[in-house]
């Protein structure tokens, strides 16, 4: 645990604020610790100490671990090192260098434990004390998570002190921590359990319940009410946490079904290289990012940026090739629209795996994606809360196309009633063809954002197409709005089976939910009034 | 009655096809056993082993067809009743291993005492009895289909969504299969076989013998199929698939067909399962995958979907094709596979068999045939409308 302690205000230290100084100079205290005994010692240290100056830290903890020498010749003191048969002389204030005396020029000044004790509450105190915030917020953190007795009066001390409302609220919590693995009266402990029964959190519930077999037996149910609380706050949390998680899937499977819930719900082709076109996107990353390694690496961050529109441009025009080539011919007949455009998929398979190996490629993911931030009791990555906010702007964005703009009218006027949209001067062949395009495009955007959490491999599509149907059919085929609903329950469905019965029988039950969910509503959550439920 | 029956399924093709099966089942054991290996009319056992498969293959296409030529429901999980099939087979023969496994358990297979498990669990009881375990090939997949069927057939749903569910079904299968608590050897399955009915199943006699088994089941589950479609009930069957609205209003109760189609159609593909997996020596959950039943499909649609003799002759023709490409050109395998899909899809739509019985009609023809069925589709819509509204 000491160790632990000093490592954590070492860390602390190495980035904190340039040195700083108040109070007194606190070199001639070093320089008296040279004839001091134990119980002087313990009172200069206290002096250093209240000098403020963090700059002394460094040797404060040398002292600690008996680092601490005086040069006999003119009793000045230096932190020392070892180097070779001769030992580097080091200035305990400002840390510069003081030359090599050989071992017998100098004396180890002696450290027993009540002086290290002394010594770690003068760092403790530093810390706390210290005029950067992050400093002191990080201190009374670190008390915190590891509560001692002797960081007590030092909290008390700096909480009489703090002016910073956040981090004496900190101060406040760390002090109730200690208060209760202290001697303090029972009144103290009580309040100090009330303090951290509102704190909350996986740590005081730690702390809390690690004391309740030591604890007197009259704070019992102060106590017991306090882990209580903070249980059932954690309850909370860990539903949030379970709600976000299955947002964060149910928006996977949105970016994967979206494009599908134009092919397959709006056109009513069973396009079984939905998956194919979704990997195609993926691969337009990689390459993006290729290029960019190779001749701009600056741009880097920028890479997804680029490569959304690349995905899109590349898919789409796969998907207008195919329309134009085969899928044209099969109109009316669904079922074989399923022959061939499985046929299809294989194919891109194929030529990627030609092109690009079976192996997985690395994409890489740029700054902003990378690393997490708390919220409240839980964590979110920021590459997941970057996936849900992209899937659902793809949504939007794409539910402003069909119903506000003038491609949107031409394609759900062509659904509707085909001979009628011709009649009236729709070029039915071109629209089918630029929505089917759209829908592809839509899944190599959705590949861009799937490449960053999944493996780049041929077969990246494979394991979207069924989850992708499941999530069309559920929603209701036809309707965009059913697959957003469709998408996220199912993905919070699967995250709430998950931790009762594994994530396999999860998903297996999921399926089969769905399963009977559709005899129940053969046409989905949203089905579609009208003469399009018969095609 | 049953004579009848059976008397009326022999119309000329099937006959001549029944009889080629039989005398395959004759001809091909015989020349791998009786000549000599240097003989030019030697069939090397691999060889033979080979066609096995492929007849397996051809009654699972021809128990697709059943259902998707003839009722008009697409199944996209025919994978999952073959190899349940399979598995129900499987079952049997590793409860025959005894004592002659790597842990020599005289009655847990291998995997379960690696697994730690101390008894056998009740659904494997009564698989060390053949007649018990042929029994199940026919009942468990039976039952599934019935099960699933009587659900989705009464709720009508059908065409696409039908598709789709029963990929769902073959999937989350697929993945119940991948767990080892389930109790049928997770990831690897069952293998190494040792013995069937007593016999090794290594050996040249049985291999000829489940060969021969291979074909004549397949012509007997041909035999039936062709009396099951050339009765009135499979003029129904046919109405059904093409105007099932009509069939329902003309007092049938096309639930109860579908059902009973999709019921026998299972039982053949678990025959085919049962069948497949002692002469492949072994069965996991990697049959249950989608993409196998659709590979499924293209047979039948390849060979011609709505004829009985097509989706065996597709079976046999994709496979023998994917066993030669895989071989020499194994790069260019899914592009002949993916090719052969669009294919027959655009200019073959009734497949091979389809399209010699109905002559080599012109792309004139064949236009005028997709356009009578996408009116057909339209005219479909007011009737099916006005029963909507009358319901």
């Amino acid at each position: 645990m000491p160790i632990r302690f000093f490592t954590l205000f070492f860390l602390i230290f190495s980035f904190a604020a340039p040195a700083f100084s108040q109070g007194a100079d606190p070199k001639p205290l070093f320089n008296q610790l040279a004839d001091a005994d134990f119980g002087q010692a313990e009172s200069i240290v206290a002096q250093i100490a209240t000098s403020g100056d963090i700059r002394v830290v460094p040797a404060l903890e040398a002292f600690a671990e008996g680092d601490l020498y005086f040069r006999k010749a003119d009793k000045a003191v230096f932190v020392a090192k070892p180097a070779g048969a001769q030992l580097d002389l080091i200035d305990p204030v400002t840390a510069e260098s003081a030359g090599q005396v050989a071992k017998g020029a100098v004396t180890k000044i002696r450290v027993n434990n009540t002086l290290r004790r002394a010594i770690r509450a003068a760092l403790g105190g530093l810390t706390l004390m210290s005029p950067d915030r992050s400093v002191r917020l990080a201190a009374a953190d670190a008390i915190l998570l590891s509560p001692s007795a002797e960081a007590l009066d030092l909290v008390e001390a700096a909480i009489a002190k703090e002016t910073d409302r956040d981090v004496k609220f900190r101060m406040e919590e760390a002090r109730a921590v200690s208060v209760l693995s202290s001697d303090r009266s029972l009144d103290e402990k009580r309040a100090a359990i009330q303090t951290m029964g509102n704190l909350g959190g996986r740590s005081a519930l730690g702390i809390l319940s690690s004391v309740s077999s030591t604890i007197d037996p009259s704070l019992k149910a102060d106590l017991d009410a306090a882990i209580k609380a903070i249980q059932n706050e954690q309850q909370l949390w860990d539903l949030a946490q379970n709600v976000w998680y299955g947002v964060s899937l149910g928006s996977v499977l949105l970016l994967a079904a979206i494009g599908l819930a134009i092919t397959f719900g709006v056109m009513g082709i069973i396009n079984m290289a939905h998956g194919e076109m979704v990997m195609l996107g993926a691969y337009s990353t990689y390459v993006v990012q290729e290029v960019i390694r190779s001749h701009a690496p600056g741009l880097f961050d920028w890479s997804l940026t680029i490569a959304l529109p690349v995905a899109f441009l590349v898919t789409g025009a796969v998907g207008f090739v195919v329309e134009r080539g085969i899928i044209r011919f099969l109109y009316g007949r669904p079922l074989e629209t399923l022959l061939a455009t499985w046929g299809v998929s294989l194919i891109l398979q194929q030529t990627i795996r030609s092109i690009f190996g079976p192996t997985n490629k690395e994409v890489g993911n740029p700054s902003w994606m990378s690393g997490s931030f708390p919220l409240g009791g839980m964590t979110i990555t920021w590459n997941r809360m970057w996936i849900v906010i992209f899937s659902l702007s793809i949504f939007f964005a794409l539910l402003v196309v069909m119903k506000k703009s003038a491609f949107g009218l031409n394609m759900r006027a062509v659904t509707q009633n085909r001979r009628m949209a011709s009649s009236m001067g729709i070029r039915t062949p071109w629209v089918d063809a630029l929505t089917f395009a759209l829908g592809s495009g839509i899944a190599g955007i959705a590949g861009v954002a799937l490449s960053q959490i999944d493996n780049v491999s041929p077969n990246l599509g494979q394991s979207y197409i069924i989850d992708s149907f499941m999530v069309v059919v559920f929603g209701g085929v036809g309707n965009l709005w059913g697959t957003l609903v469709g998408a996220l329950s199912l993905g919070v469905l699967n995250k709430f089976l998950e931790p009762s019965v594994g994530a396999v029988l999860g998903k297996i039950l999921v399926l089969v939910l769905i399963i009977l969910f559709i005899q129940k509503r053969p046409r989905g959550l949203f089905a579609l009034k009208g003469r399009a439920i018969e095609a | 009655m049953i004579t009848g029956f059976i008397l009326r399924a022999l119309e000329g093709k099937i006959v001549v096809a029944i009889a080629i099966l039989i005398g395959v089942a004759i001809l091909v054991p015989a020349l791998n056993l009786l000549t000599s290996p240097d003989s030019a009319l030697h069939i090397p056992t691999y060889a033979m082993a080979l066609m096995g498969k492929y007849l397996c293959y051809a009654l699972l296409a021809l128990a697709l067809d059943l259902v998707w030529g003839y009722c008009g429901i697409l199944s996209l999980g025919h994978g999952a009743f073959f190899a349940l099939g399979g598995y129900a087979m499987g079952m049997y023969l590793m409860r025959q291993i005894g004592s002659r496994g790597t842990y020599g358990n005289p009655l847990l297979p291998d995997f379960m005492v690696f697994l730690n498990w101390k008894e056998l669990p009740w659904f494997w009881y009564g698989f060390d009895h053949f007649a018990f375990a042929m029994l199940m090939v026919l009942v468990v997949p039976g039952l599934l289909a019935f099960v699933f069927g009587w659900f989705a057939f009464r709720s009508r749903v059908n065409g696409v969504y039908l598709s789709i569910i029963t990929q769902a079904m073959t999937y989350a299968l697929l993945l119940a299969f991948f767990r080892n608590d389930m109790g049928f050897g997770g990831n690897n399955g069952l293998t190494d076989f040792k013995e069937i009915l007593g016999f090794n199943v290594q050996a040249g006699g049985t291999r000829a013998a489940l060969f021969a088994m291979s074909a004549i089941m397949l012509a007997l589950c041909l035999l039936v199929a062709s009396a099951i479609t050339r009765s009135k009930f499979g003029k129904v069957l046919v109405g059904v698939r093409d105007a099932e609205s009509r069939v329902r209003f003309l007092g049938f109760r096309v639930e109860n067909i579908k059902l009973f189609t999709f019921v026998v159609s299972a039982m053949f593909a678990g025959i085919a399962g049962a069948l497949f997996v002692p002469q492949v020596g072994i069965i996991n959950p990697g049959e249950f995958a989608p993409a196998n039943s659709i590979e499924v499909v293209v047979w039948t649609a390849v060979g011609g979907r709505g004829t009985l003799i097509g989706p065996i002759i597709g079976a046999i023709l994709v496979n023998a094709g994917k066993s030669y490409f895989t071989g020499a050109f194994p790069e260019i395998w899914l592009f002949a596979l993916g090719g052969l899909f669009i294919a027959v899809t655009l200019f073959l739509p009734r497949g091979i068999v389809g399209t010699i019985q109905h002559g080599f009609a012109g792309r004139k023809a064949l236009k005028a045939a997709v356009e009578a069925e996408k009116g057909r589709d339209a005219g479909a819509v007011p009737v099916a409308r006005q029963v909507q509204a009358a319901e």
